[in-house]
């Protein structure tokens, strides 16, 4: 197993296939038990660095964390030192002092996690809980398992992957894990919101959502990340739901047993709507859940055995 | 006995291992005065098997199902700091849940008796049971902590510098259980390269 999840290209098809099986076994052992507590990860501390605002990730990291009985630190953004200017290196030697064995870091800026781990700051595993416009691993994690649970091994199997390509961390992360697990990905978006280079990543692009339902095994639908919009990327709100939403008709136009997936957190009526979220084929919901067992897993895997970092130092 | 190259020596063979599980499936029943209430959880991987196998025998002796399911202890273990982590096995506790049952946990080797503390705590957080027994099919002895077996298939004296390996159909393809050197001991007899395989053999059968 890889010593810091920065980049969800980094796992191996083994790692991968480590950290999803590993995951099962956290769900069968905290679903419907009278102690949903392991003592696997007693007396390490996990930090959660969020310098950008996150509720659901940090919660699951938290919850996550909190299920192996490790200790968990909040350092957020607001109302700490981060926002009083300190610079990541004196963050991460304040963490270090304070004997941290596993940081997650969210950041605005890509990279942030990398620097983290490569620099020689600090001893700790590094968990990327998303940089900029980026990564997401552990989001793409999620995202594989909870398509596992209901399709099998993804071998063979046709993701969509529609909306805001060019800001998501999410959209690049499940990019390079599926084509690990074998998955085809065909990535749906207008053409001003394509990042540079997209045709080196290892999937197909199309212009025209409906041509791509037709054989999606599952149908990941991206936020329109308005908040990192500095430029026009499309004309109106309505012209882009209409032909990159979706909704009811176009639900119609995939396999009756296709999933619809959704990161979170959903823009109701723009890139989805109402009744498709809430619909039977809709796993939105269970992928909150899942994201708790896949960190579990991978808490689990980077934390539990040996630190090599620590042992070279003593 | 039969041997093969590495200098192991076979101490069960098939039918041995067969007898010593109908055995003990005799000795479970009798001492809980029937099949009821009993739960029988195999600690992965081998105990697993042959948690299945005492649970048909119980069940063709009492004629009654015998609830029987797998109860991994990686998570519980009290050495996980000081190897890199490894991958879980199943868990699969059967339904009726293990609330005033007995349970009989089953093993393939009893040795220092960590991994059964590991067990006892891993119990603690899916439930209360009645009473907590154990069969393991081989006892090495070599306690590290005050744990003994209920019932044992066969007690094999060993020295630390041996090896006891359970082989089971469902896991390996035959059943037979070997006796051989430790894997540090061969590979420091391979890096030191000189000594030959007669002598190796030599040294196990004393």
């Amino acid at each position: 197993m890889i010593r810091h999840l920065l980049s969800a290209g980094d796992l191996s098809l083994e790692d991968a296939t480590l950290v999803l099986d590993t995951a099962d076994e956290m769900a069968r052992l905290t679903e419907g038990r009278a102690v949903k507590k392991l003592p696997t990860l007693r007396g390490r501390t996990v930090v959660n660095l969020f310098f950008e605002d996150s509720t659901r990730t940090r919660t699951s990291f938290e919850l996550a964390a909190k299920r192996l009985s490790a200790d968990v630190v909040n350092f957020s953004a607001k109302g700490s030192s981060l926002s009083k200017g300190e610079s990541l290196k004196d963050t991460a030697l304040t963490l270090e002092a304070m004997g941290a064995d596993g940081v997650v870091v969210r950041h605005s800026a890509s990279g942030a996690p990398y620097r983290l781990a490569t620099s020689g700051w600090i001893n700790a595993c590094v968990v990327n809980a998303g940089d900029g416009t980026h990564e997401h691993p552990t989001q793409a994690l999620l995202d594989a398992f909870t398509m596992r649970r209901h399709l099998g091994e993804l071998a063979g199997r046709r993701i969509v992957i529609v909306g805001d390509v060019l800001h998501s961390r999410v959209a690049r992360s499940n990019v390079l894990l599926l084509a690990t697990l074998g998955a085809k990905v065909t990535l749906v978006a207008p053409p001003t919101l394509l990042p540079n280079g997209i045709e080196h990543w290892p999937c197909d692009t199309s212009l025209h959502l409906d041509d791509a339902l037709g054989g999606a095994d599952a149908v990941m639908m991206l936020r329109v990340q308005s908040e990192r919009m500095n430029d026009a990327f499309f004309p109106s709100a309505r012209e882009y739901s209409r032909r990159y939403g979706l909704d009811s008709r176009r639900q119609a136009l995939m396999p009756p047993d296709a999933l619809v997936l959704h990161p979170g957190p959903m823009n109701r009526g723009m890139e989805i709507t109402a009744e498709v979220a809430d619909s039977a084929r809709s796993v939105i919901v269970e992928q909150v859940t899942n994201g708790v067992y896949v960190r579990m897993a991978v808490l689990y895997l980077m934390l539990a055995g040996t630190n090599p970092n620590t042992e070279e130092a003593a | 006995m039969s041997r093969d190259l590495s200098g192991a020596r076979e101490v069960l063979d098939g039918d041995d291992v067969a007898r010593a599980l109908t055995r003990i499936a005799h000795e479970v029943v009798e001492r809980n005065k029937g099949a009821a209430d009993l739960v029988l959880l195999g600690i992965p991987k081998r105990g697993v098997p042959l948690a299945y196998r005492l649970a048909d025998r119980i069940s063709a002796v009492e004629g009654t199902e015998v609830p029987v399911g797998a109860l991994d202890v990686t998570m519980y273990r009290d050495d996980l700091r000081l190897r890199p982590a490894r991958a879980l096995e199943r868990t699969d506790i059967p339904p009726g849940g293990v609330d005033d049952r007995i349970v009989v946990l089953v093993d393939d080797v009893l040795f220092s008796g960590r991994t059964i503390r590991a067990a006892l705590t891993a119990l603690e957080d899916i439930g209360r049971p009645r009473a907590v027994r154990l069969v393991v099919l081989v006892d090495r002895g070599h306690r590290q902590l005050p744990i003994r077996a209920d019932h044992v298939g066969k007690n094999i004296p060993t020295s630390l510098a041996e090896s006891v390996k359970v082989r089971l159909t469902e896991t390996d393809g035959h059943d037979d259980v070997v006796l051989g050197r430790s894997a540090d001991e061969q590979a420091a007899t391979e890096q030191a390269g000189a000594e030959p395989a007669g002598t190796a053999q030599g040294e196990v059968q004393r």
